[in-house]
């Protein structure tokens, strides 16, 4: 049994704010293994960026321990272990798509010739080919975020952290980016985090589904889906997806009630 | 198409003929009340009947008074010599004579002596040139190494931006002298002199302008970088610089505008040439003519080094692919 990819033992967040503190999590548990594709899904201010954040190291716990590929999380943030995808696709606008997704291997110190190579094969496999040399506000707001995902995956990260990326994009071209993104995934066998608040969205990628709920920031339920990795997009339709989008509505629903 | 370009020139152009010819309007109705008392002088020595008829009595009445009382003999208002404000056309033609004229056909014309004429406005405009933009050069260095220290540097961030806010407050023409005898006796005068009056004056600008430039990238940019593990110096040259050249060329107008102010303010003092020598020279002797023709000089040069810079930030902001 390999090691875990993301290991959360009691982990807790608190932000100390002019109002007082704020926790942002409280007594996390959390396993991803190898090749997961798991979802954190819950209403504003559960906690699900901060702790996609806690993982990239861009925030950092106050108690609790947790791993990325067995490192402490700043180690695996050196050891350029994860590419993150945010909500904006925040490409340089000085900057080609092309020198977009060099930028990294650059900052990284490949060679040249290797990203060039490397270029070329992710912007086929988001389906961008063609537009190396085209500047950002040339492409809609769905191929921006596709290029952004190429910038993330052109380095040698098996694991993406994705923030929400679709959250600003319409149904239909987020649908299609799901789809896409599902087949990137079995090509590419990578392990991928992935915050949202749809649940269809939730359920349709996700091999495990965290529900969280807020104030503390916490998990709720912890869903592992039994459906196929396989995922034409009218598996929306089955009575097993409709069950496990009802299990995930409850868990939002049951976070709530605490509150209330 | 051609009538489309047609029009868009007819708008950019339009504009400012109408502004120009207002303002000629305005400057030649200005001519009349500003040199009527000399005009009624010159008028009286030559055997007309003035209303006040002594000279004692007309330098204390009004201006607009004595052109209404005597509005038959103003006829020679636009072509005084040595008015106190002369008319435009006499300026474009002190202007004429003193840029072309003096250089083909004067003494000491580059055509007859092989180098520029120090009469000329052509020579005292490059005199003023050159100090503008060494001193624009030097002010834009420090500005942007200040800029890059006080971002990058708390201590300099905290200590430094107060204190290039007072040195802005304190008025250039009283700072000019002492900084021109300084300089002076540490063995710079000159150029170097003058140029560092335009760099005390152009500087400012541009730190403020790249402090706010390199600070323009938000959370997420900077975050983003984090997550490649990416050291201080490719966050500066990677994302911060770029980031800040839409701000550098903004300050860069303002900076170079500055600079030949601090430029023709510097050769107020040292006087070997230049346009604020001529400035001066013309206020002693009573050459208005030459003042404004100096002074013209002076803003088409301000004009075209502003739209020199205006150029090149269009041609750099084009390859760093900004939208058209």
């Amino acid at each position: 049994m390999e090691d875990p990819v993301i290991q959360a033992l009691d982990l807790s967040l608190t932000f100390q704010t002019g109002d007082g503190p704020v926790h942002a999590l409280k007594d996390v548990n959390l396993t991803v293994d190898k090749g997961d594709f798991v979802s954190f899904i819950g209403p504003s201010g559960c906690g699900k960026t901060t702790f996609l954040r806690a993982i990239a190291a861009l925030e950092h716990p106050t108690a609790g321990t947790l791993t990325v590929n067995g490192m402490s999380a700043d180690e695996a943030r050196k050891a350029r272990a994860y590419g993150y995808v945010f909500q904006a696709a925040g490409l340089y606008p000085w900057r080609t798509i092309g020198g977009n997704i060099r930028l990294p291997l650059e900052i990284m110190g490949y060679g040249r010739a290797d990203m060039d190579s490397r270029v070329k094969n992710v912007l086929e496999l988001v389906e961008l080919a063609g537009f190396e040399k085209k500047y950002p506000w040339q492409l809609s707001g769905g191929m921006q975020q596709r290029a952004s995902i190429a910038r993330a995956l052109a380095f040698d990260a098996d694991l993406l952290l994705m923030d929400e990326p679709f959250g600003a994009l319409d149904e239909i071209v987020r649908d299609r980016l799901n789809e896409e993104l599902l087949a990137l995934w079995a090509r590419t066998e990578k392990t991928i985090a992935f915050v949202t608040h749809s649940i269809p969205e939730a359920v349709y990628l996700s091999t495990k589904i965290v529900v969280m709920s807020p104030r503390p920031g916490r998990i709720t339920d912890v869903i592992e889906s039994p459906l196929p990795r396989e995922r034409p997009l009218d598996i929306r339709d089955t009575p097993e997806f409709i069950e496990i989008a009802h299990r995930v509505r409850d868990g939002l629903r049951a976070g709530h009630g605490d509150e209330v | 198409m051609t009538s489309g370009a047609g029009n868009r020139f007819g708008r950019a152009v339009l504009p400012v003929l109408a502004v120009v010819a207002t303002l000629l309007s305005v400057w030649y109705v200005a001519v009349v009340p500003m040199n009527v008392k000399e005009v009624l002088t010159q008028a009286e020595r030559e055997g007309a009947v003035v209303v006040p008829p002594s000279a004692a009595e007309r330098r204390d009445s009004g201006r607009w008074s004595l052109v209404f009382a005597n509005s038959h003999l103003l006829g020679a208002s636009w072509s005084m010599d040595r008015s106190r404000l002369p008319a435009p056309h006499q300026v474009a033609r002190e202007l004429w004579a003193s840029t072309w004229v003096e250089e083909t056909t004067g003494r000491r014309g580059i055509v007859r002596s092989g180098s520029l004429s120090n009469r000329s406005l052509v020579y005292h405009g490059g005199v003023t040139l050159g100090a503008t933009v060494l001193g624009f050069v030097i002010g834009s260095v420090m500005g942007v190494l200040l800029a890059v220290g006080i971002v990058y540097n708390r201590a300099m961030d905290l200590s430094v931006m107060p204190w290039a806010i007072i040195s802005q407050t304190i008025p250039i023409v009283a700072l000019a002298p002492m900084i021109i005898v300084v300089l002076y006796s540490v063995g710079l005068s000159g150029l170097v002199a003058k140029a560092a009056i335009s760099a005390y004056l152009s500087f400012f600008p541009v730190a403020v302008g790249m402090v706010k430039g390199l600070r323009s990238p938000d959370a997420m940019q900077l975050d983003l970088l984090r997550t490649y593990s990416a050291g201080k110096a490719q966050s500066f040259w990677k994302l911060r610089l770029p980031a800040s050249v839409p701000y550098l060329f903004a300050s860069l107008k303002i900076a170079i505008a500055a600079s030949l102010v601090g430029a023709i303010v510097g050769e107020l003092p040292v006087q070997r040439g230049g346009l604020g020598a001529r400035m001066l020279g013309g206020s002693y002797y009573g050459q208005t003519e030459q003042i404004w023709a100096a002074l013209i000089v002076a803003a088409v040069m301000a004009a075209g080094l502003v739209w020199l810079i205006g150029w090149i930030e269009r041609r750099t902001l084009k390859a760093m692919g900004a939208q058209p």
